[in-house]
């Protein structure tokens, strides 16, 4: 992706903060890197695209952020939506026919996303029992890290751009 | 017989991970190159091992953690420390928080403000200025944020730069990143 980085842009960081975004231009570079490498992956292992833009937009809706999920939202409807993604995206109960694993994996972004102190061994645990691999309990694991480090650079340079 | 560490220290435990780490005998040269494997550097930790299962995120989380924290200039390495142990507090990853809270230690040559925090959490009562960054990074680390524009006019009151106001949001939000991993894909123990 070229221009203004996703972070930049959702912000709505004005000229205000063009020379202090400047300043750490590496650190939106990398961000946006970090963006492709866990939403448009080009392993995508057991999580498939579409899948991981619905739980991102799970997750920017549980960070209030509506822009941030309209971005995943677009993402969604690029890779492929149907109303089982759709229920993940919405935040609401599983869709009916969500399976086994997808119920798993929506707890566990729920878990980490909302309150990550009260993850434990067992949730790892029940993640396998769903049917993850491990390097897919890894790659979601990061999916919901980085969405919830986005949301809060997101947050804290719009209240830092409000400021005179 | 290793036991699991569930009080904040400021003694590092080790990190026992949840998931098997990579055997790196067996790993892929991408996977090589996203641990940052070289002839000169072969002990890769638990932690880089089991992240070397997804080479793609690794390969750029690296870099983008050390830019935040040991970026130079702006804010000063300690108050960076501050804001990732604020966050690791919310989050209660104690692993997280006792690297972090002994290299804050470490940089101050102080220990009290950790004890306050260990001892008292959230509540913790510090001095002004670590008070208001430490408040912040802690309130930037619930979902939602809580912080609000007060928040960020006093750490400007205090004399903070918006480049200094920027690197605490990072260094808090990397650990909204780094507690999600380390909590959840394992826990710290003592041998």
């Amino acid at each position: 992706m070229s221009g203004p980085h996703l972070i930049e842009t959702l912000s709505g960081a004005g000229s205000g903060l063009a020379g202090v975004l400047a300043e750490r231009a590496e650190i939106l570079g990398l961000s946006q890197a970090a963006h492709d490498a866990v939403l448009l992956p080009r392993e995508p292992g057991g999580i498939a695209h579409a899948e991981r833009a619905a739980l991102a937009v799970r997750m920017a809706r549980a960070n209030a952020d509506e822009r941030l999920a309209d971005h995943y939202r677009e993402l969604l409807r690029q890779a492929g939506e149907s109303p089982s993604l759709l229920a993940i995206a919405d935040g609401t109960a599983p869709a009916a026919d969500t399976d086994t694993r997808l119920r798993a994996i929506i707890r566990h972004v729920d878990l980490v996303t909302l309150a990550p102190k009260d993850a434990t061994k067992a949730d790892i645990a029940a993640l396998k029992v769903a049917g993850l691999s491990e390097p897919d309990i890894v790659r979601l694991a990061e999916l919901i890290a980085f969405v919830n480090y986005q949301a809060r650079v997101i947050a804290g340079l719009r209240l830092l751009g409000a400021i005179a | 017989m290793s036991t699991v560490v569930h009080e904040f220290t400021d003694k590092v435990p080790r990190w026992s991970p949840y998931v098997t780490p990579v055997v790196l005998g067996k790993a892929t040269p991408e996977q090589l190159d996203a641990m940052q494997v070289t002839p000169s550097n072969k002990k890769i930790s638990d932690y880089v091992l089991t992240l070397a299962h997804d080479p793609e995120s690794l390969k750029v989380r690296s870099p983008l953690f050390n830019a935040i924290m040991y970026g130079k200039s702006g804010l000063s390495s300690a108050e960076r420390e501050l804001g990732a142990t604020a966050a690791s507090v919310v989050n209660r990853c104690v692993y997280c928080a006792a690297v972090h809270a002994s290299r804050f230690n470490a940089l101050t040559k102080r220990a009290d403000v950790i004890e306050e925090i260990f001892a008292k959490g959230l509540d913790a009562e510090l001095e002004e200025h670590q008070q208001a960054i430490f408040d912040f990074a802690a309130k930037l680390s619930k979902t939602p944020s809580e912080a609000n524009a007060d928040d960020i006019a006093r750490l400007a009151d205090l004399g903070l730069s918006k480049v200094e106001i920027l690197d605490l949001i990072l260094s808090a939000a990397i650990f909204g990143w780094a507690n999600r991993l380390m909590h959840t894909l394992g826990e710290p123990v003592r041998d």
